[in-house]
């Protein structure tokens, strides 16, 4: 056993950060909130190239020929990005749609009663092309959503992809939250002195760490139950991660401006990807059945 | 990443739970909790066939993986946990292996190892717990003895201890972390009274230990005098990250026992309960990955000791509260029948969320020494 990131995990995890940081820092951020709907096609190209969505496919297939937890780590960056679009869709895509795994092509898929980017993708995946979607005023400045009468299911491979941008999201609402109480002051001293505000600080830490284990496990396993652990893990750690970190940041947490709102709302547009909380739950209770004590 | 097992790693796993196989039934019957020298001579019994086996340093001879999979195959065996032997095994041992002259580890380590000898952790006083530093009970050098004066509380295993770890103020002027030694008391000198004390489950698990005029020989001085705080400190990072493996593998059984009752007696009909404990299983086994990657992190020798596992323990003992406050849910009224298993669980439950290091003191540990975020007060 050696469950931790190898060398060249860290670096390909590295490489991703930078490029991100380099095409979506803060100011493309904000420019594409003001710009609800638009994908960035140029960016979407250049992560083709970089392999973002070819990165499972095998190197005979034109792919970069790397597993489920090189993906895992790509899509904790760009959860952590915030970085917009149907990603997951586009990524499971890649070898069976034509173009997607180069970045040409932009793919959506049908989910639990929603599709992300309907307008802004080239190609709808599953029950017949979404047809009966109603638009709806997204919560999400930047994940445009329709209803759709009929769900689907969500392969689990996507409900993993899911958990580590929720993963990676929840890691940077307690990095912003730490910076924040480090720096300001109130009472004379960083608010980071007071109790309170550390407790809720290390509890957000002790949500990501432990997500981070499942979802890292789930990638190397694929087990299903791994999978559904991931997944409430990473829900719980983003979700509430967000919440305490724009606690921790008083009235400017509750800005437009302050980008811990596009982490909350993402999570919770996330939390809707992979299907109802409650299934999985009822999928890990069954578990305990499975196995003989 | 990855989470099998070397070739080395198997082959240890397949041997121990062939031992395993043959030792366990020739296990005598386990004693009652209240019987104090029954539960002695039974812990000392396991340790002693341990060694015989040649496993008897796995707690700190061996890589962290190794111990990983030692405690993980024992506790899935249903094989006993160190019990009374916890302090020598996972404390007072390690530290005499690593700041111990080689006179003491050659006179203490052996009987730890093979099972004779029993030692309790006397750190703990009335006006010293989160705050251990403020302790007061003195130790005054009067030729080759010291001479011990104070009083412990919380002694788990006092009773039936040969000797106590005690931590004792050796310069009552030097700054609070400064005047500190450790020394390892005989428990059978004259001076230490013992009062058992109740738990809240019923029986006596620890004590206050008084001590009038001890004499400890200065020989039994482990580091140098008032460098006590520094060789504890050494200890408390020691175990990096297994010191819940075989509750984790304990409380992953028990759900999976749980559900099973809760099917037996129709709970399981509830959706609300069996949401309950189908989070419960997304908990332990992130709790188990959570292992893995501490254990993991410490054989590669990288992390900070000691912090991922308060991360750690912040977050399982709160989940193993809940695991029994889930099977109160399970058992309704019969929770309150303590002859039901599960209901003494719940009791000594309650002692993860104090016993070494309150949670608000590990939230206060995450927050400054991991987080880096300024001093609290
Ligand atoms: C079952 C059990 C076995 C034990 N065995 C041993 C043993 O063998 N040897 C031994 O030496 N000790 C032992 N202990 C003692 C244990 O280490 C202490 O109980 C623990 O450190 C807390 O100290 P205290 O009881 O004095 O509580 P206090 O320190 O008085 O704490 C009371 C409350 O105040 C809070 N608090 C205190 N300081 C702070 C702070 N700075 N910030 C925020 N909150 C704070 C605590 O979190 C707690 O909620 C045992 C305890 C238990 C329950």
């Amino acid at each position: 056993m050696r469950f931790q990131l190898t060398d060249d995990q860290v670096a390909l995890r590295g490489g991703v950060r930078e490029m991100l940081a380099r095409r979506f820092g803060p100011e493309a951020l904000r420019a594409a909130v003001e710009e609800p709907g638009r994908l960035d096609r140029t960016l979407w190209r250049e992560l083709g190239a970089a392999g973002f969505f070819a990165l499972r496919l095998p190197e005979a297939a034109g792919g970069v020929g790397l597993g489920l937890p090189e993906a895992v780590l790509a899509f904790e960056e760009a959860g952590r990005a915030l970085l917009p679009g149907p990603l997951v869709a586009t990524h499971l895509a890649a070898g069976e749609v034509p173009g997607a795994a180069t970045g040409e092509t932009v793919v959506t898929a049908v989910g639990n009663g929603l599709v992300e980017w309907l307008a802004g993708a080239d190609v709808v995946r599953g029950d017949g092309g979404a047809v009966g979607a109603v638009p709806l005023r997204s919560v999400d400045p930047l994940t445009p959503l329709h209803r759709v009468p009929t769900g689907m299911g969500v392969p689990p491979v996507a409900v993993l992809l899911t958990a580590a941008e929720q993963l990676g999201s929840a890691t940077r609402a307690c990095e912003l939250a730490v910076q924040h109480a480090r720096t300001r002051e109130q009472f004379g001293r960083p608010i980071g002195a007071f109790q309170a505000v550390q407790h809720l600080c290390a509890e957000m830490l002790v949500r990501t760490e432990t997500a981070r284990a499942a979802v890292y496990a789930a990638a190397v396993t694929a087990d299903p139950a791994d999978i559904g652990t991931a997944r409430l893990l990473a829900d719980e750690a983003a979700v509430r991660g967000a919440r305490d970190c724009l606690q921790v940041h008083g009235g400017m947490g509750f800005t437009w401006e302050f980008e811990v709102h596009l982490h909350l709302k993402r999570a919770w547009v996330r939390t809707h990807r992979a299907g109802p909380a409650t299934e999985s739950e009822e999928n890990l209770a069954a578990e305990l059945l499975a196995d003989p004590v | 990443m990855n989470l099998t097992d070397t070739p080395e790693e198997e082959e240890f796993r397949a041997r121990l739970r062939q031992w395993l196989g043959r030792a366990l039934p020739a296990l005598p019957p386990k004693p009652s909790p209240d019987d104090w020298p029954g539960r002695r001579a039974y812990d000392l019994g396991w340790q002693s066939s341990l060694y015989d086996a040649g496993y008897g340093e796995v707690h700190w001879g061996s890589t962290p993986t190794m111990r990983l999979i030692f405690l993980e195959e024992t506790e899935k065996a249903g094989a006993p946990y160190v019990g009374a032997n916890f302090v020598g095994l996972l404390h007072a041992g390690p530290t005499i292996a690593a700041e111990g002259t080689p006179e003491q580890r050659e006179r203490w380590l052996p009987p730890i190892l093979r099972g004779d000898e029993v030692w309790c952790q006397g750190f703990s006083e009335p006006d010293a717990g989160s705050d251990l530093a403020a302790l007061r009970t003195r130790a005054r050098r009067d030729g080759d003895d010291y001479v011990v004066t104070g009083s412990k509380i919380w002694t788990s295993h006092a009773e039936v201890a040969d000797w106590c770890e005690l931590l004792v103020r050796t310069d009552p002027d030097a700054p609070r972390h400064r005047g500190i030694s450790w020394l390892a008391m005989p428990m059978d000198a004259p001076g230490i009274t013992v009062r058992p004390l109740r738990t809240l489950a019923g029986s006596a698990e620890f004590a206050e230990v008084f001590l009038d005029e001890v004499r400890v020989p200065v020989a039994n001085r482990v580091g140098d005098e008032n460098d006590g705080w520094r060789v504890t400190m050494v200890t408390l990072s020691f175990e990096r990250g297994t010191a819940f493996v075989g509750e984790v593998v304990a409380c992953r059984r028990a759900l999976r026992e749980l559900a099973v009752e809760a099917r037996k007696n129709g709970r399981w009909d509830d959706p609300v309960l069996r949401r309950r404990l189908g989070r419960l299983n997304a908990e332990f086994r992130a709790l188990w990955r959570l292992t893995q990657w501490n254990v993991s992190e410490a054989e590669l020798g990288g992390g900070v000791p000691g912090v991922g596992g308060s991360v750690f323990k912040l977050r399982y003992s709160h989940a193993r509260q809940e695991l029994y406050d889930a099977a109160a849910d399970v058992l309704g009224p019969e929770s309150l029948d303590l002859d039901r298993p599960w209901v003494l669980d719940r009791l000594s439950s309650l002692s993860y969320t104090i016993a070494a290091g309150t949670s608000q003191i590990q939230r206060n540990i995450v927050a400054e020494r991991i987080l880096g975020l300024p001093k609290g007060r």
